[in-house]
């Protein structure tokens, strides 16, 4: 079992008080808080070895490729993909799938193909291939949700044609915490020569990842939501897939030989790296899947499953607090909820009082909001350095909610 | 606290004029995707420009709910020259509360909603 008090320690912000109180940080659905080793190895890059990589033959930028390397080679690790040119690192993991629907998607999407979403997707596994669609004159096709918050398995089958050409599935709601049993939905896709995307925002930050057993083609994550800093984001895609694409953004560094008028590209991954990349952002990520797999993936989903039943079994005693949450051992550490009579926003406004963060919206999710028949929730997400404690100040927060509006 | 005081939560839980009108000569809606919420405000206003009847349908917060209820009962009777100078200040000295800069599009949503159907 992890510590998450010992945790706490390495994190510099939560040494930070506001009006007086603790910094009770429950929105890591959204963006997680950054340890000192990954603010540090920022800092010590550009203190000690910065330079553009790929280029110099001087010393500081051999050794800033290295280091900008060998996080590509981490990463690769952590997911267990085949190979590290399996990885390539965008600016997020929206990025990352607009990568995939505008690289794969333009030039294998044709008229009449069928692409599957779910209907508890972010709109970020929802709009581009939206548009796609829309120009290529492709159809999109909605997994439904069933009463007890997860995907319809039998109606995802009887979705599955000879027409369809993608599945794009998110691992881990945001808004549900809902785990997709994804493999048995891969399996199911593979079936009919589909290529699959997972969208793994929610999920590679908490559950042990293993892309071959997985058997899709494509998985994207984000370090921002791992300890990592913003801006990075990974995009892994089979060696044959990524093959197959034409790159996604052209110019400088994915090149391989450029006269006036022609060029051709680099080899993979490069070819979908153009330009100067987030290099210290990058290296400083290695940092966070170290810090991650010092504490162990399968430590923190028992810690966060444990949070999630502790605070279930607190919100469940108020009659007006209603959960959108599956069975706990379905779901990962977020809890979403509404307070009958108070809207999400004012209630999260109530929480900040006591320095209590959590997020008040749609999450980026308005149809899956559309579904559940309502306009959006209050939502506590979980991460290594959460404590009961934490969740004992949300449950103060909730009944000074009650109090104020007096329900 | 100061932001729900017991005027606003007044407001929130018995918003004025929110009857639907018989007739309107002016509809606008206006919605705040952060959250999903809507607003939806009907006028009346007659060849002087005066704002004869007004309802609102607000769907939202405790906020954005005062707030349009208080605009509304400002407005009511008065000429939409006087109603179209309103500041985004003014509706935050309305309403009377503390403000944070996280909540002041839900505050201001109503009046943006008005400004709509003057514009």
């Amino acid at each position: 079992m992890l510590n998450p008090i010992k945790i706490k320690e390495d994190f510099p912000i939560f040494k930070r008080k506001i009006n007086g109180h603790p910094i009770i940080f429950l929105d890591n659905a959204s963006s997680t808080e950054k340890p000192k080793c990954v603010i540090d190895a920022i800092k010590d890059c550009y203190e000690n070895y910065y330079a553009n990589i790929h280029r110099g033959i001087y010393s500081l930028s051999e050794e800033a490729t290295e280091a900008y390397e060998s996080a590509r080679s981490k990463t690769s690790k952590f997911i267990n993909a085949k190979s590290e040119k399996e990885i390539i690192f965008t600016r997020n993991a929206t990025e990352a799938i607009n990568l995939v629907a505008y690289s794969w998607g333009n030039k294998f999407i044709k008229k009449g193909d069928e692409i599957i979403l779910s209907v508890m997707e972010h709109h970020s596994n929802l709009v581009p291939w939206q548009e796609l669609a829309a120009k290529k004159g492709a159809k999109l096709k909605i997994i439904p949700l069933k009463k007890d918050f997860t995907l319809d398995f039998d109606a995802y089958k009887k979705l599955l044609s000879k027409k369809t050409r993608l599945l794009s599935l998110t691992w881990m709601s945001n808004v549900l915490g809902t785990i997709n049993p994804v493999k048995k939905f891969i399996k199911e896709a593979k079936k009919y020569g589909a290529t699959v995307l997972i969208d793994g925002a929610q999920s590679v930050p908490h559950l042990e990842t293993n892309v071959q057993d997985l058997g899709c083609d494509f998985l994207v994550f984000s370090s921002h939501k791992m300890l990592g800093p913003t801006g990075v984001g990974v995009l892994y895609g089979k060696t044959g897939m990524l093959e197959k694409m034409p790159p996604f953004l052209y110019g400088g560094d994915m090149i391989r030989e450029v006269t006036q008028f022609k060029s051709t590209y680099n080899e993979l991954p490069w070819k979908f790296e153009a330009g100067t990349p987030n290099i210290a952002d990058v290296i400083a990520f290695k940092n966070a899947i170290e810090y991650i797999e010092k504490i162990g993936l399968k430590n923190i989903e028992a810690h966060e499953k444990e949070l999630l039943s502790y605070a279930k079994e607190k919100f469940s005693k108020y009659k007006k607090v209603h959960m959108y949450s599956p069975k706990t051992e379905l779901s990962g550490g977020i809890l979403s909820f509404n307070i009958e009579g108070v809207h999400p926003h004012d209630a999260a406004t109530i929480f900040n009082e006591q320095n209590v963060c959590i997020r008040a919206s749609q999450h980026c999710a308005a149809p899956l909001m559309k579904a559940l028949n309502i306009g959006s929730t209050n939502r506590m997400s979980f991460y290594v350095y959460n404590t009961k404690e934490d969740i004992d100040m949300a449950e103060k927060a909730l009944k000074n909610v009650l109090k104020i509006f007096k329900v | 606290m100061d932001l729900y005081s017991e005027i606003l939560l007044d407001h929130y839980k018995h918003p004025h004029n929110n009857k639907p009108l018989k007739k309107h000569t002016h509809r606008a809606k206006e919605l705040n995707p952060l959250c999903g919420d809507s607003l939806t405000i009907d006028l009346e206003i007659d060849l002087k420009g005066k704002i004869k009847n007004v309802s609102i349908s607000p769907k939202g917060c405790a906020i954005s709910t005062a707030s349009a209820s208080i605009l509304s009962d400002y407005i009511l009777g008065k000429n939409i020259k006087q109603v179209a100078k309103l500041k985004n200040e003014d509706i935050i000295k309305m309403l009377n509360i503390e403000i944070t800069p996280g909540r002041f599009k839900c505050a201001i949503l109503p009046l943006a909603t008005i400004k709509k159907i003057l514009n």
